[in-house]
């Protein structure tokens, strides 16, 4: 018997997302920033991770958004295969449509930015609403549903990377292009970071897989300890380069690294680099 | 620290060092990448632009909107580098300052020299906390951009730390 969820309750917890995720930076990335400003030796990058927690706190008490730049609204939607999803007076009408109305009521009610135009290159219009959202639905078993928004800012989608190596690089050639990506961000992707990485997959899945790391909570390790240790090796190597709060130098350029992985073809070795500024904003609800 | 008040002479300019530490009050004007590219385009079709741009600071910034009875929404500053092929010509008109995050190229940092003028940085990503120093905004040109139109802010005590200076030195190790 499938279980039947109403297609207003999803415009409405979008909506809740899309709000909350641009005003209250999660509690991972807080206490993260505490305690890189309790460690920097350099006293200019802890005033500026001082001055980042003071904004979490004046963006939390008086209702202004973490950051202007209020993103594209990237939503990931795991769905039950046991849900319905029903519209009323609205045949036809998908979790498609559901989230982008969510993601439209959130921006209008939530005083967010709107910063999507409608096409690329030609005139770049605004639409005015900042939908249509990036929706990534994926089926599960069961019959709940997940909503995770993530108000993803330009500044830092811009120095992403990709790049697919032979299948017979090994992890330092692969470890050193990534610290190279995120020198190559520096100060103007705003640091510090998370480095979220996909390895494996192809083209399209290992931009997704880096993408996804972005979800995990800043203190969980991957579950393969080879992984949890190229982690721990690249936020070292990372923390190395000087970089700091906002590229002015220090130990902090990155806040932590996280690696997702997935099989890939004996020809492959794909590897992308999602860089995530410090206003690391998404929430996820479960209906 | 030192007090800026726009509009800037070069000689006050010209006195500013990479790390100094700023506090600007007055007028401002916001501008970003379109925005960029009509002032650019205004100039070479010997047009009038929307506000004086001798002696005057540009800020990098888009806002979030602002709520009722509010001046302004979150206000950090957005990425300089994408204002790079623009900013020579503007400094060339007799732009004295940008305000923004991130490195400049060394064509903006040539004209900066040649021209003088500055590069102040704010904290990326601290919107909420720099909208606090805004005390009014108002769209002077290209509404139709959004959140990209030009502003004329007022400003009060606005902090900044000079970035890049007008004699080639850098708060960037780079």
């Amino acid at each position: 018997m499938a279980r039947t969820i109403d297609y207003q309750k999803i415009v409405e917890a979008v909506k809740s997302l899309c709000i909350d995720a641009c005003y209250e930076l999660p509690h991972d990335v807080l206490d993260a920033l505490t305690e890189a400003a309790k460690k920097e030796s350099n006293s200019r990058a802890a005033k500026i991770l001082k001055s980042l927690i003071e904004n979490a706190r004046i963006a939390a008490d008086e209702q202004i958004p973490l950051c202007q730049d209020t993103g594209l609204a990237v939503v990931f939607a795991e769905i039950g295969s046991e849900c319905l999803i029903k519209s009323t007076g609205s045949a036809g009408r998908t979790i498609y449509d559901a989230i982008n109305d969510g993601v439209k009521a959130g921006y209008k009610d939530g005083y967010l930015r709107n910063s999507v135009v409608a096409e690329p290159l030609q005139k770049r219009k605004n639409t005015g609403t900042n939908t249509p959202a990036i929706i990534h639905c994926t089926i599960t078993g069961g019959d709940k549903l997940k909503l995770t928004v993530m108000a993803k800012g330009g500044g830092c989608e811009n120095k992403s990377q990709f790049k697919i190596f032979n299948p017979t690089a090994g992890r330092k050639q692969v470890i050193d292009w990534i610290v190279d990506v995120v020198k190559n961000a520096g100060a103007d992707a705003c640091p510090p970071f998370i480095a979220g990485v996909g390895l494996g997959g192809n083209f399209e899945t290992s931009c997704l897989l880096a993408k996804k790391a972005l979800l995990r909570n800043l203190n969980e390790k991957n579950s393969d300890p080879f992984y949890a240790e190229m982690e721990k090796d690249l936020l070292s190597a990372i923390n190395s380069l000087g970089i700091g709060p906002q590229g002015l130098g220090g130990d902090t350029t990155a806040l932590a690294c996280l690696i997702e992985t997935a099989p890939c073809h004996i020809a492959s070795l794909p590897v992308a680099v999602n860089i995530e500024c410090h206003s690391h904003r998404h929430k996820s609800v479960v209906i | 620290m030192t007090k800026l008040i726009p509009p800037l002479t070069e000689d006050v300019v010209r006195q500013l060092k990479a790390g100094d530490e700023v506090e600007i009050s007055g007028v401002i004007y916001t501008a970003r990448d379109m925005a960029h590219r009509r002032l650019c385009q205004a100039i070479r079709d010997s047009q009038a632009l929307p506000f004086d741009i001798k002696g005057a600071i540009i800020y990098f910034m888009a806002p979030t909107p602002a709520r009722p009875g509010k001046v302004i929404g979150a206000a950090g500053s957005t990425t300089s580098s994408r204002m790079d092929e623009f900013s020579p010509v503007l400094i060339e008109a007799g732009l004295r300052a940008m305000m923004g995050k991130g490195y400049r190229n060394q064509a903006v940092r040539d004209s900066m020299k040649k021209f003088g003028a500055v590069h102040l940085f704010t904290i990326g990503g601290a919107g909420a906390l720099i909208s606090k120093f805004i005390v009014k905004s108002e769209v002077i040109a290209y509404d139709d951009l959004g959140t990209e139109a030009i502003r004329r802010l007022e400003v009060v005590n606005f902090p900044a730390i000079v970035a890049y200076d007008a004699a080639s030195r850098s708060i960037y190790n780079k």
